[in-house]
């Protein structure tokens, strides 16, 4: 524990105390990995900054501004704040479901202030707010109660529904995820989470037949089989993969990556670009990525368990795993693991909604380590 | 109630159970990511580093340009010239294939059909390969098609080579022509080049029998491209081998002549070398223009090429297979001298009856008392009805195929009718029937079962007005290589016998013979000659009682075929020639052309001029017979 006097114990800190508590080591890791993705975005675009690298760094300096004033905001303030932000969240969401109906196509953008915003990437970070906050206020056996289950369950399928419908079906398995996890964590009882295992192994069938939609089985179906169509849709499999292998133990070297420099690797620069960083770094490159990243979710698991809250300790462990679902959703899928779900690689891929809303969580991670003394009644309403 | 309680308490411990649960599944999930990344990276990197490669660096086929055909003057008979094209790639037409020709169509007038061939060429090859969509466009709708170009995505104007005839039908029997490769033609020949699309290969003529010489070897280029197949930079170059010059033995301005004097007849005229056998003229008619098959030949142009009564298509000149008629004659003499009877003599009343079987003279009334010189001269077929019986036709067949018929001469051109020569073991093995006596008179006469090509019959006046063996060619040098020349063998006929037949043949033409009317008068330019025709139908006996019908007074389809051999000068012969006009009208528009040909050959004299055939080639050739060449 801390030498410093016991700052957090006190229920209330002044902001000076607060930038001291805030774990600067964290930052520090979270810092590197996205100057990583800098590196990244500068090879991709063959040695520039523009278009991609430099907009990326603002965005970084703007998330970093983000995660230390969310580390300052007590952490109650953020108990009070969960149900409008999901409440808020839920709108976009509706709102981006019914333009999407409009314009007949996938419609997964909002444009708030000339910035484009993704209201399902608000939703996750939103949907654990909530769902902390709300598992926060029941005890165990509270919890394995079917109106209370219920309740969490429509807490997650309401989002999960809109998200599916945009639609977006990485977002959506990350947002089921994030709170099935969450409930697990709560203390749902395994009398509950047996049967509901046995069920998900019943509705995948079901869903492939009535819920997928043509593009989503055809990316099913080529993932099984890349080679089955090398030109068509099997297309990006088989680049990355070539991309990936190709790196070799120690890569090609740093803007020596030929599969992105001529166009082979698709998205090259949002949800595939890790497999430029394989090609350039290779498998030495990929491990020291991955243990950076480990080390982050170590921290934010330690985090959460040295919160005095159930909140604080959900929250923590919310936001940590959402990160988690990211890397592995991503990291699976460029590597032939999964089918291409479309999720981006956080702090690396380019992308402002995903970087802010990564920052946001981790600066919700922080704010529960400098709040971590503070404790919070079962039924406290927070503070506001 | 208290803030914190035991229930808080035992939550708590369940979370931290759980969360090392959880943060176990977490550590699998990583443990899972770095194996595949090891299987990747380490245990298949090799290969990937292969494919990647491999996508990195594409194989462009650079066709080599196509050699050219030149005359024996280095005149380019084929060549090639700049072909204004519009390619296509299909991945870069982001609008769609169908779309982006749609597009292109409004530009530059597209047909269906070529619409049709597009998607299927684009079917077949991979998504970032050119496709030509249109080519030989003119400057102005290339110009067009570049204006355009910013609403067009995936087109690429291009210019290529393509080749060209610059004396369209003139020489389309010989040089053939080039067209797109079929899947037949790629059936046995893995040549890479014949996938390159929009590659011609020679389909017809020289450019068929020579394709692989004119093709040339194809080149390469090793260049990095991008995802959409666009070349970033050249890695390496090797420009292939060009395809080598084929040199012909023709005259290119007698070759013009004599498709120009053949016009609209169905007709084909060979001018050889009377003394090398080399080909100088060979002219079917009508020809059609090669340089249509290049650029696709549409439905309606085939099928007036296919259904035209003139068959444009056919090379008459060593494809078209007739009947000699009275040009078999001076083999007939050769052979009765051979025999050793010069002296021959026979009494034409008109006819001569052999058992209950009248054959009948050309002329009804008889042409008297006729010897070996008369008889040619006059054609008489009674006096050939007598040299025939006397012969038998073991004899006749001998010197026919001695003399070149009933065997294809070999010319370089494919597509050669062997003709025909009968034979008494033929008749026995084919029918079963013995050899009658009066087909040997109906052979004597050229008349029967003898079919011979034009160029047999070019290669008969040659032969006789050399004495020796001539075989023609028409092909000299390929590349730097001169084609083997040698000597030809001399005959086996006397001095004697020669000297005889072009005596009777010189009658044909300057004594009052069948072709007086048209003689070459010019002192020194005088041909010798021997007229045929062909019957093409029965002429019965009840027909020729009342007279035999005029050939104006048939179908064109029924007409005789009027024949003509002949070599000039008479005194020492250079040119040898054959024409016949499928059949033609009265008179003998054959002997008009003949004489004219044989005249035009003479003052330009090509064999006297100096040829521009490599100088290597030069100096391998063979000593020349008789006179200069060059």
């Amino acid at each position: 524990m801390t030498t410093r006097p016991y700052a957090a114990a006190r229920r209330t800190l002044s902001v000076t105390d607060k930038l001291f508590e805030v774990n600067w080591g964290l930052v520090l890791l979270i810092g590197i990995i996205a100057c990583v993705g800098f590196a990244m975005l500068y090879s991709v675009a063959g040695g520039s900054f523009e278009p991609w690298a430099m907009p990326q760094i603002w965005k970084f300096l703007l998330g970093l501004a983000i995660l230390v004033t969310v580390a300052c905001i007590d952490i109650r303030v953020w108990l009070s704040l969960a149900y409008p932000a999901y409440a808020f969240s839920l709108l976009l969401l509706i709102a981006v479901v019914i333009a999407g109906h409009v314009g007949k196509g996938a419609e997964r953008w909002l444009t708030l202030g000339g910035l484009g915003l993704q209201p399902s990437e608000l939703m996750k970070i939103s949907l654990v707010l909530a769902l902390a906050r709300y598992l926060h206020g029941l005890s165990i056996e509270d919890i394995s109660k079917p109106l209370n289950l219920g309740i969490a369950l429509a807490l997650i399928g309401i989002p999960a529904v809109f998200v599916v419908l945009q639609p977006n079906l990485g977002t959506t398995l990350i947002i089921l995820a994030d709170g099935a996890s969450l409930l697990f964590l709560a203390g749902l009882s395994w009398w509950w989470i047996a049967p509901a295992l046995a069920a998900v192994a019943v509705a995948v069938p079901t869903a492939w037949q009535f819920v997928l939609h043509d593009y989503q089985k055809r990316r099913v179906l080529t993932f099984l089989n890349p080679e089955s169509d090398a030109l068509g849709a099997g297309w990006n499999i088989t680049q990355a993969k070539i991309a990936i292998g190709s790196g070799g133990v120690s890569g090609k070297g740093f803007l020596q990556g030929t599969q992105s420099k001529l166009n082979f690797l698709p998205e090259k620069q949002t949800d595939f670009i890790i497999t430029n960083f394989g090609e350039e770094f290779g498998f030495v490159g990929c491990i020291a990525l991955f243990i950076l990243f480990a080390v982050v979710i170590g921290y934010g698991i330690q985090i959460a368990n040295g919160a005095r809250s159930q909140f604080g300790r959900l929250l923590a462990m919310g936001v940590t795993l959402n990160f988690f679902f990211y890397i592995m959703i991503n990291a699976s899928m460029v590597m032939g693991l999964i089918p291409v779900v479309g999720i981006p690689m956080p702090l690396i891929s380019y992308g402002g909604s995903a970087m802010l809303t990564v920052m946001f969580g981790f600066g919700l991670l922080m704010s529960v380590h400098v709040h971590r003394q503070v404790e919070i009644p079962r039924h406290s309403g927070g503070i506001i | 109630m208290p803030l914190f309680d035991r229930k808080d308490k035992s939550r708590y411990a369940s979370f931290t159970r759980r969360s090392f649960g959880l943060t176990g599944g977490m550590a699998a999930v990583f443990a899972v990511l770095a194996g595949r990344l090891y299987q990747l990276q380490i245990r298949n990197g090799d290969q990937y580093k292969v494919e990647a490669e491999d996508n990195r660096v594409n194989q462009r086929l650079i066709a080599p340009p196509r050699g050219r055909i030149l005359d024996r003057f280095g005149v380019e008979l084929a060549n090639n010239r700049r072909n204004y094209r519009v390619l296509l790639v299909s991945e870069q037409a982001t609008e769609g294939v169908a779309a982006a020709l749609d597009t292109i169509g409004k530009v530059i007038v597209l047909s269906d059909a070529q619409k049709k061939r597009v998607l299927h060429d684009i079917a077949m090859n991979k998504k970032f390969v050119p496709v030509p969509v249109a080519e030989n466009l003119s400057w102005e709708e290339f110009a067009r098609i570049n204006l355009h170009l910013p609403y067009l995505s995936g087109v690429q104007p291009d210019v290529g080579e393509t080749r060209d005839y610059p004396y369209g039908a003139d020489l389309s029997h010989i040089l053939g022509y080039v067209a797109a490769v079929s899947p037949d033609d790629k059936k046995d020949n893995d040549d890479p080049l014949l996938d390159l699309p929009g590659f011609r290969i020679g389909k017809r003529g020289i450019e068929k029998a020579f394709d692989e010489k004119v093709r040339g070897t194809a080149g390469a280029s090793r260049v990095e491209v991008n995802a959409y197949g666009r070349v970033i930079r050249e890695l390496s170059r090797d420009g292939g081998v060009p395809g080598e010059d084929v040199w012909l033995t023709i005259d290119r301005e007698l070759q013009s002549f004599t498709d120009q004097r053949l016009g609209t007849e169905s007709a084909a005229c060979v001018v050889l070398d009377a003394q090398s056998g080399d080909v100088l003229a060979l002219s079917s008619t009508p020809g059609y223009d090669p340089n249509l098959f290049n650029v696709g030949v549409t439905p309606d142009q085939w099928k007036a090429m296919t259904t035209d009564d003139h068959k444009p298509l056919l090379n008459k000149a060593l494809s078209g297979a007739y009947p000699p008629g009275s040009t078999f004659k001076p083999a007939m003499a050769l052979a009765l001298v051979q025999d050793g009877a010069p002296d021959f003599s026979v009494n034409c009343s008109g006819s001569l009856t052999i058992g209950n079987h009248q054959f009948h003279c050309w002329n009804p009334h008889g042409h008297g008392h006729v010897d070996l010189k008369r008889g040619i001269a006059q054609s008489c077929d009674v006096f050939f009805y007598e040299v025939a019986r006397r012969l038998g036709i073991d004899k006749m067949e001998a010197a026919a195929r001695a003399l070149g018929m009933g065997a294809a001469t070999g010319i370089e051109i494919p597509g050669e009718n062997s003709g025909f020569i009968p034979g008494a073991a033929w008749k026995e093995a084919r029918y079963g029937i013995p050899w009658q006596m009066g087909e040997t008179l109906v052979t004597g006469i050229g008349q029967g079962y003898v079919l011979t090509t034009p160029l047999q019959l070019a290669t008969l006046a040659a032969r006789i007005a050399s004495g020796r063996a001539v075989s023609p060619r028409i092909v000299h040098t390929v590349g730097g290589t001169t084609q083997p020349r040698p000597l030809p063998d001399p005959l086996p006929f006397s001095a004697d016998a020669f000297a005889a037949v072009r005596e009777g043949m010189n009658a044909v033409c300057n004594e009052g013979g069948t072709a007086a009317r048209y003689r070459i008068a010019e002192p020194g330019l005088e041909m010798a000659g021997k007229t045929g025709t062909a019957q093409v139908r029965v002429i019965t006996k009840q027909e020729r009682s009342t007279g035999v019908r005029g050939n104006m007074s048939l179908p064109w389809k029924m007409r005789d075929h009027g024949l003509y051999i002949a070599f000039a000068p008479v005194a020492a012969p250079r040119y040898a020639l054959a024409c016949i006009v499928e059949h033609g009208s009265t008179g003998h528009p054959q002997c008009q052309m003949a004489h004219d040909i044989l005249l035009f050959a003479q003052k330009r004299d090509p064999l006297n001029l100096r040829a521009a055939y490599p100088a290597s080639a030069a100096m391998a050739s063979p000593p020349q017979l008789l006179g200069g060449h060059g």
